[in-house]
């Protein structure tokens, strides 16, 4: 969804090779699918759901549903004509992390590279948990003995 | 000379820190007693006024387009309209840093120049902290990021802004976002002021709060209004990517929630008092955070700034001063601080425990999320970590959070019984269960957007509920306050739930006089033209859209071609309506039909109460300026009645020292 | 002084030295492809212009290790690396080009310019070969053995010094 600027962010983009590639690049029409949707509604918002998730490899930090890279364009001419061939999402996009890793899904799976992500949030789960009990909990037994 | 002038402001506000610093020093071992402890409060002061003049030159300079001076040649343009040379100012490393300084020089002068309600010595203390942390921000201005820098000789032309922050965004984004982040470190320097001297008492929160409050209004408003501005200047419609910098902003926001509903605490009851330091430093901590994570280059953003190691060395070195040293103090010193007041789990402290733990929660999954590409990247990997991630894990930890929010408030301090509130939990638990049962049957969507939408219902209408029974003309302002922040969040939150669930998108090549359908609005392409501005071409759509066959309304997309620096951008064209707001882009042309018409991309989006994601955001910024208006005037109204008290009691002794009157001449 | 208070700052260490180690470490830039020693996926691709044959995947199938060229006509550093691309040709080298979102008097007029050291240039207007060898950018060169696997991404343009180490892993593969 959201690109550029944001926070403090006067953000210095330079006019990169990417920015005069873009230009250049204006001279082909984009790919069948990068711009159009598919006919059925559920199939677009399945192929719309999963391109929002994954990353695009020419930009700094957007997904390609939100991108005019044309190779994001690319990307999401992939995505539609798979889905349109049956695929489902998660094949899809598993099919890109074969090739490009876990960096182009913004979506982390429980990997040997990954697992922190998950585990962390469950310990953190618990240290609440226990914390609660502890403030709260024990305080108003305290609290009764004090009255 | 304008450059000179500047620069010499900024190396004698050095100095003041530095006078700052001992002075304030001088002053936590022997208190006014000390002769030299009097100068901390005047080199505030005058720093403050030197630091923003320092600014105010740099203003200047970009007004008049100097190109004797590196950065305006950098980074500004004589062909720029003047309000974006002006905005340009921040729109660079140098000059957002020299803001970020004034700032914080700022806060420290009002700081010095307002507040009296402290005990000397914890005065002293803070005083010697601000200027501390001053000081490692003034060298990093002038020994790595020198604004005011001249060229060997004048450039001929400048450079130019970036076109996509060539925005009216600019003029408010930044500045305000800036405020929030800096005026943290008042909350900072106090919480250590207080930790340092020992004096974590319920009057030093109430010196506090109207810090942490003000900070807190800024932060808020600035990421609603830096929010809003990506949503329309980049046009895709999306208003929240969890980009490293948008997290940036967004944790010191999550800390200083918690820390201003803690200070409320300690206020009203004397608890908590390690918590609220700790927050204290992690609020200002996430500012210093954010300023490293964007301005070092360390992790891969859309908004970072062009990036230099040397920099992102200088601020993490001044990272571990000051974090590193204020952990070593409340390392050092919490263990002397008792925990305060004890109370029980149903009462307003326990819910406000509760929310402050889930807020804390929230904020170290964004941290998580934020740098574990950082740690991967030390063995090599690259991973993304994105929306997928941060919704449903922040959502474990939010989901709790707004529950007990909507009950908190209803509670009493210290002790109450659920009972007392049974109608009120039996109302919001009602209105909650209802609409997801009417969203679900109506139809599919995802989890996370239907429970969005009925604890904002549900939340809308409790955050109301403090206000049932009572004489509305007596309600206190800062209850007003809360009330409104509270409801701000309802209604933040239901826009948010509403775009995601049920935002309809329609992507399509049309030649002039094609029409396209979404959500309930007809948009036709009626002509392209090409047009031009002060330093862009574009073409511009006339696109005529209709809602229900009504009259149609005008729209104008543009899709621009800056030349200095060359850079395309959308500029994306609205209809607000109370329901929504329909977004309309105008991409590049697309082949032809086939009666040989060009055809032309055109994106359009119905979002039904996007809007009220800003509204939202707005209603809570304006219930935390009620809320310092009210804390503010019944403190003053207390301490004239002390004073007034005292006044009255030094009148009556000296007549009694007088003793009995004398006789009137004759 | 309880341990409890000494988390805050151990987590800032870790947080700190981290960033600091990141800090002196070159930034990675480059996303690399997960194909390498993997089979050479199934392609067809249509001539880019009308001089040289379009490329399949059973062109890189027998006889010698060949180098598999992405590039473009309005690519700046595919300009830059025409010159090395030609030495590796005159040192026997089979190079088989793709160029993507690219149009044929564009290839024409650039391999004119710059010189053609391919035998043949599949026109790859969709990236759809370039997404299914894991490739991200333009250009970037794979060494592809004679049984057609992939056994060497190297990203971006081929300079002075990449010509002698691609045509070692040339030998290696072989």
């Amino acid at each position: 969804m959201m690109r550029l600027l944001f926070a403090l962010l006067a953000l210095f983009i330079g006019p990169t090779l990417t920015m005069q590639q873009t230009f250049a690049q204006q001279a082909m029409p984009p790919a069948p699918y990068a711009y159009v949707q598919l006919e059925d509604p559920a199939l677009e918002a399945e192929a719309a759901e999963l391109m929002g998730t994954l990353r695009c490899l020419k930009c700094q930090s957007q997904s390609i549903n939100d991108s005019d890279a044309p190779m994001a364009g690319d990307m999401r001419h992939q995505v539609r004509t798979r889905i349109l061939a049956g695929e489902s999402p998660e094949q899809i996009r598993s099919w890109l992390v074969e090739r490009y890793g876990d960096y182009v899904s913004y979506e982390p799976e429980v990997s040997s590279t990954t697992w922190p992500l998950f585990a962390i949030p469950l310990l953190l789960l618990a240290v609440v948990g226990l914390v609660l009990m502890r403030r709260l909990g024990k305080r108003r037994s305290d609290a009764e003995e004090v009255n | 000379m304008i450059a000179e002038l500047g620069l010499a402001a900024l190396w004698l506000s050095t100095a003041l820190a530095a006078l700052q610093m001992i002075s304030g020093a001088m002053g936590i071992r022997d208190g006014a007693a000390s002769p030299f402890a009097i100068y901390a409060r005047p080199a505030a002061v005058v720093q403050a006024f030197l630091a923003v003049l320092s600014f105010f030159l740099l203003l200047y300079a970009f007004a008049v387009t100097d190109l004797s001076i590196k950065l305006v040649a950098t980074n500004s343009h004589s062909a720029k309209p003047l309000i974006y040379k002006l905005t340009g100012t921040w729109g660079n490393h140098e000059g957002s840093m020299l803001l970020w300084v004034a700032v914080l020089a700022l806060s420290g002068g009002l700081l010095a120049g307002l507040e009296h309600r402290l005990k000397e010595k914890t005065m002293s203390a803070t005083l010697a902290v601000q200027g501390f942390v001053a000081i490692g921000f003034y060298s990093f201005l002038l020994l790595s990021s020198n604004p005011f820098e001249r060229l060997p000789v004048p450039a001929i032309e400048g450079g130019g802004l970036n076109p996509l922050l060539q925005d009216i965004g600019l003029a408010i984004h930044p500045p305000t976002l800036y405020i929030g982040y800096v005026g943290l470190s008042v909350a900072f320097s106090l919480a250590m002021g207080a930790l340092i001297t020992r004096q974590v008492t319920p009057d030093f929160a109430k010196v506090l709060r109207p810090w942490v409050l003000g900070a807190w209004v800024f932060l808020t408003f600035g990421i609603t209004a830096g929010s809003y501005w990506a949503y329309y200047e980049l046009g895709w419609g999306g208003w929240w990517f969890w980009d490293p910098v948008e997290n940036a902003s967004l944790m010191p926001w999550l800390a200083a929630t918690a820390l201003l509903h803690s200070v409320s605490v300690l206020a009203a009851r004397d608890a908590l008092r390690t918590w609220t330091i700790m927050l204290g430093v992690l609020a200002f901590s996430m500012s210093m955070l954010g300023t490293f994570l964007v301005r070092s280059g360390v992790l891969t953003s859309v908004h970072s700034f062009a990036v230099d190691p040397e920099r992102g060395s200088f601020i993490l070195a001044l990272l571990g001063l000051y974090i590193g040293g204020a952990l070593v103090i409340f390392a050092l010193r919490a263990g002397s601080i008792s925990e305060g007041k004890r109370f029980s789990m149903t009462s307003r402290e326990g819910a406000l425990v509760f929310n402050n733990v889930m807020l804390s929660a929230i904020l170290a999954i964004v941290l998580l999320g934020t740098l574990y590409p950082l740690l991967t990247e030390a063995f090599d990997v690259r991973v993304s970590v994105g929306p997928p991630y941060f919704n449903p894990a922040g959502a474990i930890f939010a989901i709790p959070m707004f529950v007990v929010m909507a009950i908190g408030p209803l509670l009493r301090w210290k002790d109450d019984k659920p009972a007392r509130i049974q109608f009120e939990l039996a109302l919001v638990a009602s209105i909650v269960i209802a609409i997801i049962a009417l969203v679900a049957i109506f139809g599919d969507y995802n989890v996370l957007p239907v429970l969005g939408l009925a604890l904002a219902v549900g939340l809308g209408v409790a955050a109301l509920l403090p206000l049932r029974g009572r004489s509305l003309r007596r309600v206190p302002v800062a209850t007003w306050g809360m009330v409104c922040a509270h409801f701000g969040i309802a209604v933040a939150l239901f826009g948010m739930a509403s775009e995601s669930a049920f935002t309809t998108e329609r992507l399509a090549a049309v030649a002039p006089g094609d029409a396209e359908e979404v959500g309930g609005w007809t948009v036709q392409l009626e002509s392209i033209a090409p047009v031009a501005g002060p330093n862009w071409t574009a073409i511009e759509a006339r696109v005529l859209a209709s809602r229900g066959g009504g009259e149609p309304t005008i729209l104008a997309p543009q899709s621009r071609n800056f030349w200095s620096p060359p850079q395309p951008t959308s500029e994306s064209a609205l209809i607000t309506r109370w329901d929504g707001q329909l977004y309309v882009v105008i991409g590049d042309q697309a082949g032809t039909d086939e009666s040989g018409n060009p055809r032309w991309q055109l994106r359009v989006w119905w979002k039904p109460f996007v809007t009220f994601i800003w509204y939202g955001g707005l209603l809570v910024a304006f219930g935390g300026i009620l809320s310092i208006f009210g804390r503010v005037r019944v403190d003053l109204k207390r301490r004239n009645a002390a004073a007034r008290g005292d006044v009255r009691r030094e009148e009556l002794d000296a007549l009694n020292d007088s003793g009995p009157l004398p006789e009137p001449a004759e | 002084m309880r341990p409890i208070y000494l988390i805050p700052l151990a987590l800032f260490l870790f947080f700190a030295g981290l960033a600091g180690y990141q800090l002196t470490q070159p930034k990675l830039q480059n996303i690399p492809s997960q194909m390498i020693e993997q089979p050479l996926p199934e392609f067809t691709l249509q001539p880019a212009f009308e001089g040289l044959p379009g490329a399949s995947r059973s062109d890189f199938v027998g006889g010698q290790p060949r180098l598999l060229n992405i590039w473009a006509s309005w690519c700046l550093p595919c300009i830059a690396e025409a010159p090395h691309l030609e030495r590796l040709e005159e040192a026997g080298v089979e190079i088989i080009g793709v160029s993507i979102r690219d149009r044929p008097e564009a290839v024409a007029s650039f391999l004119n310019q710059h010189g053609n050291p391919y035998t043949r240039i599949g026109a790859d207007d969709i990236s759809a070969l370039m997404l299914d060898i894991g490739a991200s950018g333009v250009p970037e060169t794979y060494v592809i053995d004679a049984e057609g696997n992939i056994r060497y991404q190297h990203i971006g343009d081929i300079r002075t010094d990449t010509v002698p180490l691609l045509l070692e892993i040339l030998e290696e593969v072989r």
